[in-house]
């Protein structure tokens, strides 16, 4: 119990720190690596929670393809690497402050509601398996997951589109 | 059983000509129309075969075919000898899909009300797709407008077989676009396709009722079984029962009746349906005037018990389905009188008879209510049809009464016939169709403590007969006044055309175009539908009353307890003598008015009478209201006013508070100036006029500042949720 | 473990990548704070996932990955054009809105 729990610590600091580095990093390409450091946070969060399968769809999709799809935006688009003045905007202030306030109430709503409830299933069910979700995927969630696919083909036409010369 | 077992080959038929003429149409020798006409005929047998079939089990349920005949009386003795035997619909689904716990089904509910509407969509329809071979001969969009034709047919047997509110929605939405694309099938002309976009945007305001209710209907059944569906006989008996609150139903009710204010074109939604007559004039049979404007009715007949209990039509008096339908009759009928284009006039009047039908649902008539849609289908058709015939063989393409019509009764003698027998029908003379159908609906409103509404029926009856007389005076009587009739090649076009080529183009079209009869596949499908007219009425004859027999839903659990049902009001000869008295009373007023019997030009020399027909001419004023102020409101002046507070106010404050920064620096510059401290007064001003500057530049269409004030507003409204409660 | 802890940090998340989105110039960046909202949203979604012991969770992450890369597609696409046609990805230039 120990070990996940400063597990739990060692990388959501590194998390929030990754996090904090997208927000403020005045290199563009830093920014992206930082959020690789937070995405692959998160997919070792999700082992933590017995969830394997999420993991590596996360670690595939958004490490290995979200990711370098950032890294050709940001050379597309000749993002300044060493700018001379800042990548934020004027609005820095009042937004700190939203998303402190934001912060704020989540956390202590999230206290108040969930104050001391701890994730033991997963001990009394053992972790879900892939095909699990599978099963429930192509029968329960058949059609969700068709839209899905519709979705993704009109992304890409939609890309296409928009983004060809003409 | 094979026709009740396999009804849904009758959407599915149309729904694969549909698919056959989109993709192959084209190549065909008669380019499409063939596949859409044998389609439809096919689905028109099956329809017919499926009514015979549901009459003889009907017959078969209560107590023998022999006794059965002898109508509802014996029926009633019959029921009662061998037990009240239910007839029930025959029912059929698959799973559709299936989400989570909840599985959807895709299926058919046959009971005498689809039994009905089946046979009355398809037989309309193959009325209408012969007539159109006629009537769209060498249209540059024929095949298409085939292919429309069968999945509009589709759709509305899509909507009529569905056995659960999820599939209505599917047809009702479907025969929604079909309806736009075929209003707009000139869409070359601005008008049509600005008629296409409104009767869609409008009836899409009701569709959102729809949308509600049908998601109301899903919870309704969960709180009555604690499983939620949209199957319509769990939904009718949850709704009849006890489990389920009255707010909820009466929420879904109000839903519901949005949807059929827009679909059915009730007052204050109705302005769609007379701008719709851009379509072509097949199309207004079919679509707005026989089939798919019933839809609202339908679904009002389908869910009735939701209806029924949530605005407690059992109570008599009023009730808002019942003062919708009657403002309706009322308000279609007036402004059916002050229209020029005959197809308008027969729109109005549909908007008025859907009035009828709507309000003999709202007191209860609800075997008055399919009947009328019933009658109403075939006369109604029978109508347009015969303007379509009118305007293509008689007027060289114009609806136009007054400029392109008159005295076509001699060149057009079949048109004109049957043109005067939907006429009567649609007035409710004895022995017409329509007699019986709006008698039914007049005796019911008296028998259920309406006594409101019977008054405007009486009153609307009377103005049907007035404005149809004039619309038959104008068309058929009179002299000619079109452009290439005999009599007028004189003096026509003097002015816009130089006279050789006037002589020679009129000489022509007078040949070609000078009034005379359409030929057999147009008149064929009028006689047909006069036929109806005719006699369609006597299915419900007093004491017979094979309609209310066969078609009635007999089944529990929900309609059998619905007392207006159960027990319909008895033909009262009173009512029925009055009321045709008053409608060939409207038909003598109108003929007097026309034959130059009465007084003339009252409006124009009344002030009041002539403010009158100016607030009818300008259709209640609604369209101005919907687009100059409604829209305008929304688009114009609110825009404009949050430009002015942008400018005049946000900006002012920020200039004033500069100057007067700047004035009070000016101020203390010339005081303390002395004392050398200018340069902090500068400061002074230039922070503020920069601080000023600044907020201002935040005013002026920042995306991300937009974001921020969005997220501020949750975090403010999230916060103080948190805090008061 | 507690839930609590994974859901505040998945609340820390999200609340910095809403300041990301408001307050970041270059439009990548922007999305990418967006990316940084939806890690937050699924770090939820999969530890309600664990803590009830059923696959809804883990499904509805994935869900939710699978319309983020669409998103990322196309907001990076919809990116170049602006792009292309303003020579700049700056939010600030981008002000065709302004009333």
């Amino acid at each position: 119990m120990i070990a996940e729990n400063v597990a739990f610590g060692i990388i959501a600091a590194a998390m929030a720190l990754g996090a904090i580095g997208v927000v403020r990093t005045k290199n563009v390409v830093h920014a992206a690596l930082y959020l690789v450091v937070v995405l692959a946070g998160g997919a070792a969060q999700f082992i933590l929670l017995g969830q394997e399968f999420v993991a590596w769809v996360q670690v595939l999709v958004y490490i290995g393809a979200v990711i370098v799809l950032f890294l050709f935006g940001i050379m597309l688009t000749r993002a300044p690497m060493h700018p001379k003045d800042s990548l934020d905007n004027d609005l820095r202030w009042p937004a700190a402050v939203t998303a402190l306030f934001l912060v704020g109430i989540l956390v202590g709503l999230l206290v108040h509601t969930f104050h001391a409830d701890k994730i033991e299933k997963l001990q009394v069910n053992g972790p879900v398996r892939t095909g699990q979700i599978t099963n429930a995927i192509f029968t329960s969630y058949i059609i969700p997951f068709e839209v899905v696919g519709v979705l993704l083909l009109g992304a890409l036409i939609g890309a296409v589109v928009l983004a060809r010369k003409d | 059983m094979f026709f009740l077992d396999k009804a849904w080959l009758i959407p599915l038929i149309p729904a694969l000509s549909f698919v056959v003429i989109l993709l192959f149409g084209k190549r065909m020798p008669r380019h499409g129309s063939e596949v859409g006409v044998v389609a439809v005929g096919a689905s028109f047998a099956l329809s017919c075969g499926a009514a015979v079939r549901w009459i003889m089990r009907v017959q078969d349920a209560k107590g023998g075919s022999a006794l059965g005949a002898l109508g509802r009386s014996i029926g009633h003795l019959g029921a009662q000898g061998g037990g009240e035997a239910a007839v029930l619909p025959v029912l059929h689904h698959v799973t559709w899909f299936q989400n989570g716990g909840v599985r959807l089904t895709a299926g058919i509910q046959i009971d005498g009300l689809a039994v009905v509407m089946m046979f009355v969509v398809t037989l309309i329809s193959l009325l209408v797709h012969v007539y159109s071979l006629e009537y769209m001969r060498g249209d540059v969009r024929f095949t298409y407008f085939y292919a429309a034709l069968s999945l509009f047919t589709a759709s509305m047997l899509l909507l009529v077989v569905a056995d659960n509110t999820l599939q209505l929605l599917v047809g009702w939405e479907l025969v929604g676009v079909c309806s736009f694309m075929l209003i707009g099938h000139w869409w070359e002309e601005k008008p049509n396709s600005d008629a296409a976009l409104k009767a869609f945007l409008t009836t899409r305001t009701g569709d959102i009722g729809l949308l509600t209710g049908v998601i109301m209907t899903f919870f309704i059944v969960q709180r009555a079984t604690g499983v939620g569906s949209f199957n319509i006989i769990e939904l009718n008996s949850a709704a009849s029962s006890s489990k389920v609150g009255h707010t909820l139903i009466l929420w879904c009710a109000a839903a519901l009746m949005l949807a059929i204010v827009g679909k059915s074109g009730q007052f204050p939604l109705h302005t769609w349906l007379p701008d719709a007559m851009a379509g072509p004039t097949p199309v207004s049979a079919l679509i707005h005037a026989a089939t798919m404007v019933v839809a609202g009715v339908y679904l009002g007949a389908r869910v009735y018990p939701v209806f029924f209990h949530g605005f407690s039509i059992g109570d008599g008096g009023i009730n808002p389905m019942a003062a919708i339908g009657g403002i309706t009759v009322l308000v279609g009928a007036a402004l059916a009188f002050v229209q020029d284009d005959i197809k308008k006039v027969l729109a109005y009047s549909t908007i008025s008879q859907l009035g009828y039908m709507v309000m003999a649902l709202g007191v209860g008539a609800w075997t008055a209510a399919v009947f009328h849609l019933f009658t109403h289908a075939f006369f109604k058709a029978d109508l347009f049809l015969g303007a379509g015939s009118v305007s293509h063989s008689g007027s060289h393409h114009s609806f136009d009464m007054k400029t392109d019509m008159g005295g076509l009764k001699k060149y057009m003698p079949q048109t004109y016939k049957t043109f005067v027998i939907g006429t009567l029908a649609l007035a409710g003379i004895f022995p017409l169709a329509g007699f019986w159908s709006k008698d039914e609906i007049l005796a019911n409103a008296g028998h259920n403590d309406y006594k409101l509404f019977l008054v405007v029926g009486l009153i609307g009856a009377f103005m049907t007969a007035a404005y149809m007389t004039r619309c038959v005076y104008l068309t058929f009587h009179g002299e000619y006044r079109g452009a290439h009739g005999p009599h007028a090649i004189p003096h026509v076009d003097e002015a816009e055309h130089d006279p050789i080529d006037t002589m020679a183009s009129v000489e022509h079209d007078a040949e070609v175009h000078a009034p005379h009869e359409s030929n057999r596949l147009i008149t064929t499908p009028l006689w047909v539908l006069s036929f109806f007219a005719v006699f369609a009425g006597f299915l419900n004859f007093p004491h017979f009353s094979k309609f209310e027999k066969w078609f009635d839903p007999h089944f529990p659990p929900a309609f059998a307890e619905i007392p207006t049902i159960a027990h319909p009001a008895a033909f009262n000869v009173f009512l029925a003598i009055g009321s045709v008295g008053l409608a060939l009373s409207g038909i003598a007023i109108a003929w007097a008015y026309y034959e130059g019997l009465l007084p003339q030009g009252l409006s124009s020399r009344n002030a009041l009478l002539g403010a009158g027909r100016r607030f009818l001419v300008n259709k209640l004023y609604l369209d101005y209201l919907y687009e100059n102020v409604i829209v305008a409101g929304i688009k114009g002046p609110i825009a404009a006013g949050v430009y002015w507070v942008n400018q005049n106010i946000i900006d002012n404050v920020l200039n004033y508070a500069g100057k007067g920064t700047q004035a009070v620096g000016r101020f203390t510059y010339n005081i303390i100036d002395q004392k050398g401290v200018d340069g902090l007064v500068n400061g002074i001003g230039t922070i503020t006029g920069d601080s000023g500057a600044e907020v201002r530049r935040l005013q002026t269409g920042r995306l991300q500042f937009y974001a921020l004030m969005l997220v501020a507003a949750v975090v403010i409204f999230a916060g103080s949720l948190w805090i008061f409660t | 473990m507690l839930l609590n802890e994974f859901l505040i940090l998945a609340a820390f998340l999200f609340c910095t990548g809403v300041y990301g989105v408001l307050a970041r110039k270059h439009a990548v960046l922007v999305l990418m704070s967006i990316e940084l909202m939806l890690a937050g949203v699924n770090l939820n979604l999969v530890a309600f996932g664990a803590f009830h012991g059923d696959v809804i969770g883990q499904i509805f992450a994935l869900f939710v990955l699978t319309i983020a890369a669409a998103e990322v597609g196309i907001g990076l696409a919809i990116v170049l054009l602006i792009y292309r046609n303003l020579h700049s990805a700056d939010l600030d230039d981008v002000d065709t809105m302004k009333g």
